[in-house]
């Protein structure tokens, strides 16, 4: 059986999966399966380019996602007038007051003599610097959260159509990726993913605190949409017309057509991005990465600068991960920071990476799906075994009720038993590198 | 007067929580350090180890209470503490044995150690969420504090009073016994001479017929015992939730780090830098500076520097100040 043949079985076995819950649970729940496996296949597309191209351990995923998120809030919301009345301007003053502190400071590092009074002098700008910003900072905040706190308290976005969000995701993750690896690169392996790990909590905790930005944990709903509404293709007499001809309700109809809308959409995005990751692999530049990879040292020898082809790796990965947290957030139709979780967000993006196959996109995309079905579908197997384990027990014993009641949380058991068995058996993952 | 309140109210509000935090973040800094120096690689499932000693721990504690067994004033999970750190320590090295001998003896690259043990950190995740589930849980008894602020305010006539918990006095205790049992192992016993033999120069310890396999598994038995005291303290003192010490897991890595990757001194200076510059920055520090400024210049706000949600961020940012200026800690740990 020739290698075509396995990738396009084992293709095959997930769209099969898919379509068995289709049909014994809803179309509804496959298709958002499929939509949420679009997605995960583009994150681990991005984080195979750092592991897999690069041999880079990012554990920070969660929060390039999240900035995504946040990208399709600034991008599309529409403006509050009055919150930007209240206090935009000082917001905006306080910013770039904060970074004109961090880059007097960096100027001072350059520019004097190294000694007592260059670290007192950065110390004294810091110092001094932090306060004005935050005197200028804290009163703006209030007014702007004092706005209707119940339906604005932030300054909205730009009114701009959501698709735009997209690549913005991209390029905000793409910032916070250069910072961190301007410090963290050129250390050793565990550094990164330590700084990365730290960055994600960060940011998570920035979206979750700093209301006139995204509402903190007040949420922000009702994103627009690039697709239709349900409701108006219910009230559209034309759509009803079609969907009774193919023997459907309006309302499933309807539900169906935008899913099947956003799938197309993902889609899309997902093939320009497999393309241009095979592309890149391919080209010299991949096989330099491939080289930096295999054998850092010989690579620095052949003249290549290991730290900056490594930021740049990093950099692009990352802002594939923000691309896709903005189509996330698309997808949900609202940013909610309360529910960024590092095991749903880091951890089970790198099981797909694993078990895909790192270093193959093609590898990455089947991890995406594949491990997203299992997350989804474990839960009610889980149930299932729990009540098969349990049926000999009597109602209401203490030992039924709480294996009932864990059976949720099967999924980390499941999902880190895979990838030990995968890291174990099959190192190389299910379609392994060529 | 107004002197002697800013002192009580600091050390009431600063000092004696950051010295219990701080001890509990050094002895999770020392299992990282220590897994590092001998087996050379960031352990990810530190903090749900943590989680996993405490959940034994409680399991018993609830037992012993059940049966009516207590300490009186101590908490009984100190009875319970040494049956936590048995199960812990099985568990580690049955972990050692199913999962990661098999890379050790491949060779296999760090990097490839560190995302095994994010696997193990799965699966730790889940079987502690299976059976204690997700929520916060008490299992706290005894005498609630060893001080407490209305005898300290009767007791010395000041407006402010000193408060100090029961769990914060133990955690300090406990941490002093348990490093310097620790630093009598590594120091005197040939045991723990063979263990820094390895750490410092592999090779050389092989040939002068050190067995790897007792030494991995001797790290293995310290860092269950570091482990679960740490997160027993660290949930008598706060409470117990499975999350939080998944999220500990970041301040633990910034004081092994920023004290020096491999040194157990620097672990526990470590822990200390990163304990009293969080509470530091995060504490309001509007009564204290009430009672040392004259009443004109009394601060309006509450003059916190950040909020505590941003605690993190604290961790975060001197971690990557000594990354960018001392790559190798304080105390000049391995940089590999």
């Amino acid at each position: 059986m020739t290698d075509t043949l396995k990738n396009i079985l084992l293709f095959g076995i997930v769209a099969v999966l898919i379509c068995i819950a289709g049909v014994t649970q809803s179309w509804n729940t496959a298709l958002l399966i499929l939509n949420m496996g679009l997605i995960s296949a583009i994150m681990s597309i991005g984080v195979n380019m750092q592991w897999g191209y690069a041999g880079l351990f990012n554990v920070g995923i969660m929060g390039f996602v999240a900035l995504g998120g946040l990208a399709s809030v600034l991008v599309s919301m529409p403006p509050v007038p009055d919150a930007w009345a209240a206090g935009g301007l000082g917001i905006i003053a306080a910013l770039l007051l904060g970074a004109a502190t961090i880059a007097g400071a960096a100027f001072a590092m350059k520019r004097l003599p190294k000694g007592r009074v260059r670290a007192l002098g950065i110390l004294a700008i810091l110092i001094v610097g932090f306060f004005v910003y935050r005197a200028v900072l804290d009163p703006s905040v209030d007014a702007v959260e004092a706005v209707n706190p119940a339906l604005y308290g932030y300054l909205g976005g730009l009114n701009l159509p959501v698709l735009v969000a997209w690549p913005v995701g991209g390029l905000l993750a793409a910032g916070a990726a250069w910072l961190i690896g301007k410090t963290a690169l050129g250390l050793r392996s565990d550094y990164l993913a330590i700084a990365t790990l730290g960055i994600a909590e960060i940011i998570i905790a920035v979206l979750k605190n700093e209301d006139w930005l995204s509402r903190g944990v007040k949420n922000v709903v009702g994103i627009p949409r690039p697709t239709a509404y349900e409701i108006d293709l219910q009230n559209d007499p034309a759509f009803v017309e079609r969907a009774a001809s193919w023997g459907l309700s309006p309302v499933d109809a309807s539900t169906l057509y935008v899913k099947v809308a956003y799938a197309l959409l993902f889609t899309i995005v997902l093939v320009i991005i497999l393309w241009g990751a095979q592309m890149a692999l391919n080209s010299p530049w991949g096989r330099m990465m491939r080289a930096i990879r295999d054998n850092e040292t010989a690579a620095e020898a052949m003249g290549k600068d290991v730290t900056r082809r490594h930021l740049q790796i990093f950099v692009i990965g990352s802002a594939i991960c923000g691309l896709a947290g903005a189509m996330l957030t698309t997808l949900d139709g609202q940013l909610t920071p309360g529910t960024y979780q590092p095991l749903r967000f880091t951890f089970l993006i790198w099981v797909m990476v694993i078990v895909g196959g790192s270093g193959n996109n093609f590898g990455a995309v089947l991890g995406g799906f594949l491990v997203w079905f299992l997350w989804v579908e474990v839960e009610p197997v889980g149930r299932w075994l729990m009540d098969v384990v349990t049926a000999g027990m009597a109602d209401g014993s203490w030992l039924k009720d709480h294996l009932l009641g864990s059976a949720a949380h099967m999924r980390l058991f499941t999902m880190g038993l895979v990838l030990l068995l995968v890291l174990r058996f099959s190192p190389r993952g299910l379609i392994p590198e060529k | 007067m107004d002197l002697l309140n800013a002192i009580v109210a600091l050390t009431n509000f600063v000092i004696v929580p950051a010295v219990s935090y701080g001890s509990q973040l050094a002895l999770g800094a020392l299992g990282v350090t220590l897994i590092y120096g001998i087996l050379r690689f960031s352990n990810f499932a530190h903090g749900d180890t943590m989680a996993f000693g405490a959940m034994v721990t409680i399991l018993f504690t609830w037992w012993f209470q059940g049966m009516g067994l207590t300490l009186g004033p101590l908490p009984t999970a100190l009875l319970a503490l040494p049956f936590g750190i048995a199960v812990t320590a099985l568990l580690l090295i049955g972990t050692d044995r199913v999962v990661y001998r098999f890379y050790r003896e491949q060779k296999a690259k760090p990097v490839i150690l560190v995302i095994v043990s994010l696997g193990v950190m799965f699966i730790m995740n889940g079987i502690v969420r299976f059976i204690i589930g997700p929520d916060d849980q008490q299992f706290a008894d005894g005498a609630r504090f060893i001080v407490s602020a209305r005898d300290f305010k009767e007791w010395s006539g000041l407006d402010e009073g000193l408060a100090i918990k029961t769990s914060q006095g133990l955690t300090v205790i406990t941490t002093i016994i348990a490093v310097a049992l620790l630093f009598w192992f590594l120091n005197r016993t040939r045991t723990g001479k063979s263990m820094r033999a390895y750490s410092d120069n592999e090779d050389l310890a092989l040939l002068s017929g050190i067995n790897p396999e007792r030494v991995v598994m001797y790290t293995w038995l310290i860092v269950a015992a570091l482990t679960t005291v740490a997160g027993v303290l660290y949930g008598l003192d706060k409470s117990f939730k499975p999350f939080t010490y998944f999220q500990l897991l970041l301040p633990i890595f910034a004081s092994a780090i920023v004290g020096g990757l491999g040194s157990p001194l620097g672990a526990i200076a470590g822990g200390f830098v990163i304990a009293f510059s969080e509470v530091t920055i995060t504490y309001a520090w509007k009564k204290v500076l009430g009672y040392l400024l004259p009443d004109a210049l009394e601060p309006s706000g509450l003059v916190q520097l950040l909020s505590t949600d941003y605690k993190f961020a604290v961790s975060f940012v001197i971690l990557l100040i000594v990354l960018l200026f001392r790559p190798t800690g304080l105390f000049r740990g391995k940089s590999v």
